[in-house]
């Protein structure tokens, strides 16, 4: 019985034996961890020839996470888009409030499968921290999530929310404090405690085989969207739009698009305070080819080699690295990147707060930026899809000081 | 800080009988291998990062760990991202990036501390660095400073071959590290491609000092050796005389990081630190010929 949900990519474009898209990927790690990988590539394997694995993940992601998620279509928002169609990919209605729960519930079988009794994660925003949490709660597991020290401030919320769900948040506060930083300390610990120790990890890099892995799982969300789509409006988008960190929600909705050469794929990149600040994390506009985490990527690195520190008021987008996919389809022509800064996005947030009523994250107001520029280049005969990656509750707090939206509180733009 | 890479350093003087044409001091960390091998007793080998506390300072401990009985000494070059290093390492590198130490520093650092001492010195780091700064660039000017090779410990046998064979072409050698989770096929391959030694992991972590050095350590060595006729060296965790003599009675050499990092960190000034090295290399010289 075919999948519904469970659909790993049935064009053969999966990345070659060693791991590559094009000239990137591959598996840069130490020896300690080969062992670990490669279960983890056999373990996979096994799964996609077994029934039974889809149809648990199935049964998962529709009684559980919600799935399929809805097709919105934001007619007032698009008016400020140059009156072309935009609608959004609803990934904020899963449960745990993002994309992430997808890749979660999928590795956690994985890790079940393997007789692990414990995972550890990396968060940035905490939407794969509380993902993972969640899904550990459910399959009674041990976890171990490590975050940044600077996001565990600006991503409060996500942190309790992790803690109530039985986990444990180890604070990082090496590097830059952020995301990178949280992947090297969760790589320490699964060097360390390998053998009883599932690594879940959030975003489509690091070694192969993540990369493919995490693709396949979140390959729902542009399979659904694009049959959604098609039966809304009668055709296909002539755009999909996605925010860029690491860049799992991206692929997702991309890659069931990737045969339709008539549909661009534009990921939008953190530019923070802009690309010529040099504070963003805009890795595919001002990156070079490097190796961070386990492959071979675009990363934003200094002339020998050291990793630069990112910014970007989006802790999920605030990465120096990009899935190597993402920098196989740059090199391609396939999709195009572009750089959203954060006043961009926080606009975009707040636009589409008070023309839809509905608030996303940061990270995802990133493609709601992008998307605006889109609709007006494309103007009004044009249909830009958006994925609506994740929800902002979790960003209230750093909106709230963006905009002074708290009594008595001066916003720090206007 | 020296600033910017200024050419090759070509023009260096070896300080030993480096004047083969591949230039690179490959034979000479065979030789002291073989040395320790031949006095029955296992080798000292010493890590230290460049540029830390600065790169006088790192020149100054590096030459004092040769001269207090390291048989070999590995420097590092310092990473942004050291994933396989513990909290020791992670911050003596923190120091020496901040204190802006660049890939010609660790070059000058290689080769100040072979002419002090006539011996082997390896380059120990990830493969961003080198990659970006061209594997055949940085193997030549390595082995120019008269470095004997490199550790790469998050570059795997399957994605070595370019780096080897610039190494090979330079004279240098490349140390694979295995763990205790190798299986006996990829040990076999890994042996295979290596040269100088073979670095076996003690045990399934990053650096750091440990309380004891476990039985994965001895079982690993001997599954190395069913593989490969190179010397068999251990490093990670090991911090003390007793550990070292352990270690030396079925290794052929013992590799001591995070300790020497540590009394750098701990001592007042760079003098006291490098009291406390050289009393350090000389306490582990005599564990290993216990």
């Amino acid at each position: 019985m075919p999948s519904d949900y469970f659909i790993p990519d049935p064009e053969g474009q999966s990345p070659s034996a060693a791991g590559y898209f094009g000239a990137f990927g591959g598996k840069f790690i130490p020896e300690a961890l080969v062992a670990a990988v490669d279960e983890v590539a056999a373990e996979y394997e096994k799964a996609k020839a077994d029934p039974a694995f889809a149809a648990e993940l199935d049964d998962l992601l529709v009684n559980y996470t919600g799935r399929p998620s809805a097709l919105t279509e934001v007619t007032r928002f698009a008016e400020h888009a140059g009156g072309a169609r935009v609608l959004l990919k609803r990934e904020d209605l899963n449960h745990t409030g993002s994309h992430k729960i997808n890749n979660v519930l999928g590795q956690a079988l994985l890790t079940k499968r393997m007789g692990k009794p414990r995972v550890i994660a990396e968060t940035g925003a905490g939407q794969h921290g509380v993902a993972t949490a969640t899904a550990c709660a459910l399959f009674g597991l041990e976890c171990t999530i490590y975050m940044g020290e600077i996001d565990t401030e600006r991503q409060a919320l996500n942190v309790a929310r992790m803690r109530m769900l039985g986990a444990e948040v180890v604070p990082v506060a090496s590097g830059s404090r952020t995301l990178k930083d949280a992947i090297n300390e969760a790589f320490r610990d699964w060097v360390a405690n390998v053998e009883r120790t599932h690594y879940l990890f959030g975003t489509v890099a690091g070694p192969h085989p993540f990369p493919q892995i995490v693709r396949d799982f979140h390959r729902v969300i542009g399979v659904e969207a694009r049959r959604q789509v098609l039966e809304r409006t009668g055709r296909l988008p002539d755009a999909v739009a996605a925010c860029v960190g690491g860049g799992s929600n991206a692929i997702g909705l991309f890659h069931a698009f990737l045969p339709d050469t008539g549909v661009r794929l534009v990921g939008f990149e953190a530019a923070g305070h802009g690309v010529a600040s040099g504070e963003h994390a805009a890795t595919l506009t001002a990156g070079e080819p490097g190796i961070l985490h386990g492959s071979r990527s675009y990363v934003l690195q200094d002339d020998e080699g050291q990793i630069t520190e990112p910014y970007s008021i989006s802790a999920g987008l605030d990465y120096p690295g990009i899935g190597p996919e993402h920098a196989h389809l740059k090199d391609s022509g396939r999709g195009e990147y572009r750089p959203v800064t954060d006043d961009q996005a926080m606009r975009a947030l707040r636009l589409l707060s008070e023309t839809e009523g509905i608030i996303p994250a940061i990270e995802s107001a990133h493609a709601l930026a992008g998307a605006l520029d889109l609709g007006r280049e494309l103007g009004p005969e044009g249909i830009v899809l958006v994925n609506l990656s994740g929800r902002g509750d979790k960003d209230m707090d750093t909106a709230a000081r963006y905009f002074g939206l708290l009594d008595g509180a001066e916003g720090e733009r206007a | 800080m020296s600033g910017h890479t200024e050419g090759t350093d070509a023009g260096a003087s070896g300080g030993t009988g480096n004047s083969g044409a591949a230039g690179g001091n490959v034979r000479l960390l065979d030789e002291a291998l073989a040395q320790a091998r031949a006095e029955n007793r296992a080798a000292l080998v010493g890590y230290l990062p460049a540029g830390f506390p600065t790169v006088d300072g790192g020149i100054a401990a590096c030459t004092a760990l040769l001269e207090s009985g390291c048989d070999v000494v590995e420097v590092g070059l310092p990473h942004s991202d050291p994933v396989m290093d513990g909290p020791v390492i992670q911050t003596a590198d923190t120091i020496a990036l901040e204190g802006g130490v660049r890939i010609a520093d660790v070059l000058r650092t290689v080769r100040e501390a072979h002419a002090a001492t006539g011996k082997p010195v390896l380059v120990m780091t990830y493969w961003n660095p080198v990659d970006r700064y061209g594997a055949g660039r940085f193997a030549e000017e390595l082995a120019a400073a008269g470095g004997a090779g490199c550790i790469l410990p998050d570059l795997p046998v399957e994605e070595s071959e370019g780096w080897r064979k610039a190494a090979e072409h330079a004279g240098l050698g490349t140390v694979f590290v295995v763990a205790p989770s190798s299986q006996d096929a990829r040990l076999a391959r890994i042996t295979a491609a290596g040269s100088g030694f073979v670095y076996a992991a003690s045990l399934m972590g990053v650096t750091g000092t440990r309380e004891s050095v476990g039985a994965e350590a001895r079982e690993l060595v001997e599954r190395v050796r069913s593989t490969t006729d190179l010397p068999v060296c251990v490093g990670l965790g090991v911090s003390n005389p007793v550990q070292a003599a352990e270690v030396a009675a079925f290794a052929d050499g013992v590799i001591v990081g995070s300790a020497f990092v540590k009394r750098l960190l701990d001592a007042d000034t760079l003098a006291a630190g490098l009291d406390e090295v050289r009393q350090l290399a000389a306490d582990l010289a005599e564990g290993v010929r216990r």
